[in-house]
């Protein structure tokens, strides 16, 4: 009893860094439980390699399941798997990110072992031996604290929400043979790329969203300027008045029918901050609002705003980003 | 090629609405809130019409969860265009426990025939985005999620999904479920002729049992009040003190 499970994203073979933010959250949890913390990787032939970097994070054991049938996403794989590992252990949690992956994998889990599941929280802790939760809902409007009646609790972290914080240790890492459902009635036949190196709006430690105050399609590069000077990790989102006029895809789009992002530093420019909007950005760390209107309701959520052009103060503000990055 | 489909639809609070609760509530407030067919559910009801339309025929019916005010919301499915409808009724209230909800859909799915189910990928209400994908994993079936478009073909059905860093696309064995959300499928206004139509299409209520919930919220809170904000001034000679403040007051540089 005790026992979390954190399941360790990964891509092409690499550990991705949401799962480090997982797997501190599973140690911390099960601190408080008396438990430790378990970390279950799966892939491909090699997946294994880094598997026990998951220590770092706190994760006592890390159960690693290599196999070519894992390598791609085939999602019915992947949760059948994962439910034979949580239910070969006593595990009174086991945490998904709340990736495009964690959202589709953990309610097929939760059904498979017949455990209830909370999704995209953003708080977990245990109280009094309980393990509780808190996650927004209506759009942010309102947070739920939730409490899990039975054990497991299946639960999806909203990424970026809770940080990762490493210290020098190994796991112990535990391979074991994964078995493979023999009927698959899922078949992932093509996979096209969005922009090379581009950052998904929902992973991103930085956003730079633009609205319908960029006037057109045509202006996107200012808002990529931005991107650029702000470094690594930073990806353009878009209110949806933008995407509805084409003017970029749908997967960018920060709000409610888009995406709901939790990033360190939040630029909205030229973004009135429609109640749909802010459903999908209010829990950033900081927000930055431009925008000509000094009555937009951005203002009342942004913790730094400068009315004015944004076609002015873009570029001023993209070489002063740039001037202090350069200078480290 | 034609088939028959069932949408599952769920009655939320419209996203224009202010939610409110009273002290100690673990439920907002249903006075003076208007209730809609939640956002994503549309894309399915369209996503339905659309692809009987293509084939010609094929018939849509409509599964709502809930009370009798959930009647109001097959009605606006009816009016849109749905065939037939069905209310499963439950006592009490559908909670956030989506392995509940799906329980009780999946004991209603498996005694039909249509070999496609389609969810909105998440309720506008709990946001939990799980209820499609379990009832798929109740019933056996295989299931994408977050799907922008899809076709149907014979005994499949391909999807194109959003997923980070592109597009993929999957092909199910029918029978299967899907979940969608924004992309292809805008609804359609319901007409005047649909809307009087409506009222003559068969709508069914029948009781179902729902499972005790295992996940139960404690306490409702509004979201911490953000520290006030501050105007750090008008137009471009505001950046130098905004990139100083981003660095030194919020350390986020």
């Amino acid at each position: 009893m005790g026992d979390v499970l954190a399941i360790a994203e990964q891509k092409d073979g690499k550990i991705r860094s949401v799962a480090n933010e997982v797997v501190t959250v599973a140690a911390a949890v099960a601190e408080g439980l008396g438990g430790s913390a378990h970390a279950l990787v799966l892939g491909g032939d090699g997946v294994g390699e880094h598997a026990g970097e998951l220590g770092t994070f706190g994760a006592e054991v890390v159960r690693v399941g290599e196999e070519a049938a894992l390598e791609s996403h085939v999602p019915e794989i992947h949760a059948a798997v994962i439910a034979e590992v949580v239910a070969s252990h006593d595990y009174t949690a086991v945490l998904f990110a709340a990736t495009a992956v964690g959202k589709d994998l953990a309610p097929r889990v939760a059904a498979l072992v017949d455990a209830p599941l909370a999704s995209d929280v953003t708080h977990l802790e245990v109280n009094g031996g309980r393990l509780v939760g808190i996650r927004p809902i209506y759009g942010g409007k309102l947070m739920a604290r939730i409490g899990f009646e039975t054990s497991p609790a299946v639960v999806s972290l909203r990424p970026n929400a809770f940080g990762a914080d490493g210290s020098p240790a190994s796991g112990r890492v535990e391979p074991f043979t994964p078995a493979i459902p023999d009927e698959v009635r899922t078949r992932v036949v093509d996979f096209r790329s969005a922009e090379a190196g581009a950052v998904d709006v929902s992973e991103a430690t930085v956003i730079v969203s633009g609205g319908r105050g960029m006037r057109g399609a045509e202006n996107w590069g200012l808002l990529e300027d931005l991107r650029n000077a702000l470094g690594p990790g930073t990806a353009l989102g878009a209110s949806r008045a933008v995407v509805d006029a084409g003017w970029r895809p749908h997967s960018e789009q920060v709000g409610q029918t888009g995406k709901t992002v939790a990033p360190r530093l939040y630029f909205a420019v030229g973004i009135s901050g429609a109640v749909q909007h802010l459903a999908g950005m209010r829990t950033s760390q900081t927000i930055v609002a431009i925008n000509k209107d000094p009555d937009a309701p951005i203002f009342s959520v942004a913790d730094y705003g400068i009315v004015g052009d944004v076609f002015e103060v873009l570029p001023r503000l993209t070489s002063e980003i740039a001037a202090l990055r350069a200078e480290g | 090629m034609s088939l028959d489909i069932i949408v599952c639809v769920k009655r939320v609070p419209d996203t224009e609405t202010r939610v409110r609760f009273s002290d100690g509530a673990r439920m907002i407030d249903s006075e003076g809130v208007k209730y809609i067919v939640s956002p994503y559910d549309e894309f399915a009801l369209e996503a339905a019409f659309r692809t009987t339309e293509a084939g010609g025929e094929g018939k849509v019916t409509v599964i709502t969860l809930g009370g009798e005010e959930s009647l109001e919301t097959l009605r606006v499915a009816l009016a849109a265009g749905a065939d037939a409808a069905v209310l499963l009724r439950v006592r009490g209230s559908v909670t956030m426990d989506g392995l509940a909800t799906a329980k009780t859909l999946a004991a209603e799915l498996k005694t039909r025939e249509e070999p496609l189910v389609l969810f909105g990928v998440k309720a506008g209400d709990d946001d939990q985005q799980q209820v499609g994908p379990m009832v798929a994993t109740l019933l056996g079936r295989p299931c994408a999620s977050s799907v922008t478009s899809f076709e149907v073909h014979e005994g499949t059905v391909r999807c194109e999904r959003e997923v980070e860093g592109g597009t993929e696309v999957v092909e199910l064995d029918l029978p299967a479920v899907v979940t969608l959300t924004k992309g292809a499928f805008e609804l359609r206004y319901a007409s005047l002729k649909g809307i009087m139509a409506a009222k003559r299409k068969p709508l069914e209520v029948k009781d179902a049992d729902l499972p005790e919930a295992r996940l139960t919220v404690e306490r409702l809170d509004y979201p911490p009040e953000r520290a006030e904000g501050r105007i750090v001034g008008e137009g471009v000679e505001a950046v130098p003190e905004l990139v100083r403040l981003l660095r030194d007051e919020a350390n986020v540089l």
